[in-house]
């Protein structure tokens, strides 16, 4: 998967240490080419995902069984979710374009502790090895889906002890991100760069990091608790031995809320780059965007509660948790606010990073809107656990947390290539994937408010228009993102090179050349004027 | 820019000691009065004597008095973080 | 400015401080199982504390809080430049450590001896709250013994590093972040103390 190719003959960081056979990479302590070992691997993960997704649409596509049978079908979706969830999405954004670009826009030379870096990176290369290993030994892959609960990911008889080991060490992979990414934002900015003058991808990375230092270690002990649980009996979650299996809820969302903002947050900080470029204008509400941020992973530390309303949790729970969803809204709707003012009368250019971030604010705002129709106690009953729940979520974390991936691609992706892609396919893919998914998932919130249940490989016949119209929607998705790699990826092979600043941006990444030294800078920059000051960029 | 100040602070032996000596006192204290008979409030009375005891190694042992701000937040965010996390879960737990 | 080298020791206390909120809270979860169950079943986990070996705790305490006066004088003798101090202060460090695991290994062997661990057919016939309480207990305990296995094994190889001089008075950051893990291992026991030996 390595790309040892070198796209560009500028001496850059592909090249300029002489360095570029395979272990030149994966031993690598450059963020730079670590950023694109976490970018592949990533990607690699997520066609994986992709794949056993369309296979789900395809078992859905009619009543009875299609291709697979129930055992096979639990088995799918429990691997689909937990290869995009730890393997694709959490490590996405922080991996890939966290380490490339977070260094460069705050003026360093590099991480603060760039061998870590390399181990965090290794770290999720062996927590994904167990995970594939867990599927082919042992009795079969989990089938328990990627929540794990307890008491049947104990009784089961498949591999989850391996599984739920292998999402541990990813982990630990992403704490070790968290830590020094804080790091290196505290320790490492150049001279001017101040706190108000921190792009709000960097804001938002911050936001994040402190997540997942602080959230990641409960996901870490409740992992540990379900082997303990598995090889050693203890117990702790068995009603038949004094345990309460509420308790592992409570653990597990305790980790698993604040997942989503380790997810969403960094994603937000990327569109929150393409707005402005985009628009000619700088960012509407610069301060509110960057506390938007912080309030939003502080309250959504508090929330956890809003999956587990039809667990038996006590009614004040409830009432105190479904209350506090409410609240976090707000700070989500601010940025929105903002996103949309950043482009009233801004002069708009309609390119593919642009178009994907302007589909980010919808469908997350569908996503966080639909989010509040499950986060209202009353309302969650009738939806629970049903495909109204699996549409919101895909809203959120792929049309939000994925298409934001993308545009993050189209629009950074050419810096560290020195090529880009062609325009007009990118526009076609756009064009597929955005139908496609609202056709897919729209379709499963439509068949969750009338009732069909989530995890079933079966469903009553009078669900099959719906689902036959969702699973060709997944098809023209997942054409679309086919078209998008192709397109992209040989752009940046054989594309047309560009210059220092193919955007007209005004953070640091766009004052250097295209693809990077190794150092970055040639002397270390002294930051004069604010990260959307496009005035002093030369452009229009 | 903006790192912390903290040009080594070195912490004399004596003060060491002394701290040792006191940790050493409150350790006798707690189990002593594990022994008297005080009901449910014996758990809340050791805890009190615990958080003492790791103030003090927080502060002298692991030289909290001599950083600058920005480690004296992480230290906060992290035991808030932690005391909301057990806070809100008794939400449910007591309210069953 | 700040020099360089100064950031980098900034740098890495501040990681190093990071990390050790990550293992504050890793622990969190399992006293966040403690603070439930205990407000659960109080009578069984006091019935249960009980059977607990006072005398190892507070023992393995004393060593717990002594071994880390010896990790903090361990830094002050080298920001002093005294490197002979250090590898002796560290030493009693690494010396207090096995000691500690060594009382762990025959009160865990006592306690197994008496049927008393996870699933045991005694916990598994007796009341809920104890089987609870003694789950929670070798958890508890067993990942507090890891890291203090890793700290031990840690600060053994500092102290051959401060004898190599590897590590000297401006150069000794290792040192200090090994030091810092071991008070967190020193403060994660001084709650542990309480909450499960001190419960009579
Ligand atoms: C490529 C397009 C995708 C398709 C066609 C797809 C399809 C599906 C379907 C049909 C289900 C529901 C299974 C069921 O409950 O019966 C599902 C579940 C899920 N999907 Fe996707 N998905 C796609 C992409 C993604 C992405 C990008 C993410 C995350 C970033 C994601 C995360 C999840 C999760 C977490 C679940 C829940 C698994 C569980 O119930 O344990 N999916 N997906
Ligand atoms: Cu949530």
């Amino acid at each position: 998967m390595t790309p040892i190719v070198r796209p560009v003959t500028v001496p850059s960081f592909w090249n300029d240490t002489g360095k570029s056979g395979v272990a030149a990479w994966i031993f690598s302590t450059d963020h730079k080419r670590i950023g694109l070992l976490y970018l592949y691997s990533v990607l690699a993960f997520f066609l994986v995902g992709m794949t056993l997704g369309g296979l789900l649409r395809i078992e859905l596509m009619a009543p009875g069984r299609t291709i697979v049978g129930p055992q096979t079908y639990n088995a799918l979706f429990t691997v689909h979710g937990v290869v995009m969830i730890f393997l694709f999405i959490i490590p996405a954004f922080p991996g890939a374009f966290g380490n490339m670009v977070m260094p460069i826009q705050i003026g360093a030379r590099d991480v603060a502790f760039p061998r870590l870096n390399l181990l965090s990176w290794w770290l999720y290369v062996l927590g994904a090895t167990i995970i594939i290993v867990s599927l082919f030994t042992g009795d079969g892959p989990p089938d328990t889906g990627w929540t794990f609960y307890l008491p049947f990911s104990e009784r089961t008889g498949t591999n989850v002890s391996l599984a739920v080991f292998g999402v541990f060490i990813v982990g630990f992979s992403s704490i070790l991100t968290g830590i020094n990414f804080v790091t290196t934002i505290h320790q490492l900015r150049a001279e001017g760069m101040s706190w108000g003058r921190l792009p709000l991808f960097v804001w938002s990375l911050y936001a994040t990091a402190w997540v997942q230092i602080l959230a990641t270690p409960i996901l870490g002990i409740t992992l540990v608790l379900i082997i303990a649980e598995r090889l050693l009996g203890t117990g702790l979650f068995d009603p038949g031995r004094g345990g309460d299996p509420l308790m592992y809820q409570h653990l597990f969302w305790i980790y698993s809320h604040p997942a989503v903002y380790i997810m969403i947050l960094p994603a937000m900080g990327a569109i929150t780059e393409i707005i402005p470029v985009f628009s000619r204008k700088p960012i509407f509400g610069y301060k509110m965007i960057a506390f938007s941020s912080i309030a939003i992973a502080s309250a959504g530390s508090l929330v956890w509660g809003h999956h587990m309303f039809t667990s038996g949790m006590s009614d004040r729970a409830i009432l105190i948790f479904s209350f506090l969803t409410f609240v976090v809204a707000i700070p989500s709707a601010i940025k929105v606010f903002n996103w949309v003012s950043t482009l009233y009368k801004g002069s708009i250019s309609l390119e593919a990073p642009m178009l994907f971030a302007l589909s980010f604010i919808l469908l997350f705002s569908i996503g966080g809107l639909t989010g509040l129709i499950l986060g209202a106690a009353a309302t969650n009953i009738h939806v629970h656990d049903t495909h109204f729940v699996v549409g919101h979520f895909h809203y959120v974390m792929f049309g939000g947390a994925g298409f934001a991936f993308f545009g993050a691609m189209h629009y950074w992706l050419p810096k560290f290539y020195g090529r880009r892609y062609a325009e007009k396919p990118a526009l076609a893919a756009w064009v597929l994937m955005f139908i496609g998914f609202n056709i897919t998932y729209f379709s499963m919130m439509l068949l969750g408010v009338k009732g069909m249940p989530r995890r079933y490989y079966d469903y009553l016949p009078e669900f099959a228009p719906l689902n036959l119209v969702s699973t060709v929607g997944s098809w023209i998705l997942i054409s679309g993102v086919i078209l998008l790699l192709i397109n992209l990826f040989r752009g940046l092979w054989k594309g047309e090179p560009i210059g220092n600043n193919p955007w007209g941006g005004a953070t640091l990444e766009w004052t250097i050349p295209s693809p990077p030294p190794t150092e970055n800078f040639d002397a270390d920059p002294v930051v004069t004027h604010g990260p959307y000051d496009f005035r002093k960029t030369g452009m229009p | 820019m903006a790192a912390e100040q903290n040009e080594q602070h070195i912490v004399s032996y004596g003060k060491l000691i002394a701290v040792w000596a006191v940790l050493l006192a409150l350790t006798s204290l707690t189990v002593w009065i594990s022994r008297l008979h005080l009901g449910v409030n014996r758990v809340w009375g050791s805890l009190a004597i615990a958080s003492c005891k790791g103030g003090l190694v927080i502060a002298f042992f692991m030289h909290m008095r001599y950083e600058g701000r920005l480690l004296r937040w992480v230290l906060f965010v992290t035991l808030a973080t932690l005391s909301i996390f057990i806070g809100v879960t008794f939400f449910d737990v007591l309210y069953r | 400015m700040t020099g360089p080298h100064h950031q980098d020791h900034a740098g890495a206390k501040l990681g190093m401080w990071l990390f050790l909120a990550t293992e504050v809270i890793l622990f969190g979860g399992l006293f966040l199982l403690y603070a439930v169950y205990l407000a659960r079943y109080p009578h069984e986990f006091a019935t249960a504390g009980r059977e607990m070996h006072l005398v190892f705790g507070t023992v393995n305490t004393v060593i717990l809080i002594t071994s880390s006066l010896l990790a903090a004088m361990a830094v002050t003798a080298i920001q002093r430049d005294e490197s002979k101090t250090a590898v002796r202060c560290l030493g009693g460090t690494v010396f207090c450590g096995a000691f500690f695991l060594c009382n762990k290994y025959f009160e865990w062997s006592a306690e197994i001896g008496h049927g008393i661990y996870p699933n045991s057919s005694r916990l598994a016939t007796g009341s809920p709250g104890e089987s609870v309480f003694f789950s929670l207990y070798y958890l508890t305990l067993g990942l507090h013994g890891l890291h203090v296995l890793i700290g031990t094994a840690l600060l053994a190889v500092v102290a051959v590093r401060v004898q190599q001089r590897t590590i000297h008075a401006s150069n000794y950051a290792l040192l200090e972040n090994s030091a810092l893990y071991w008070h967190l291992v020193d403060l994660i026991w001084i709650f542990i103390f309480p909450l499960y030996y001190l419960l009579l």
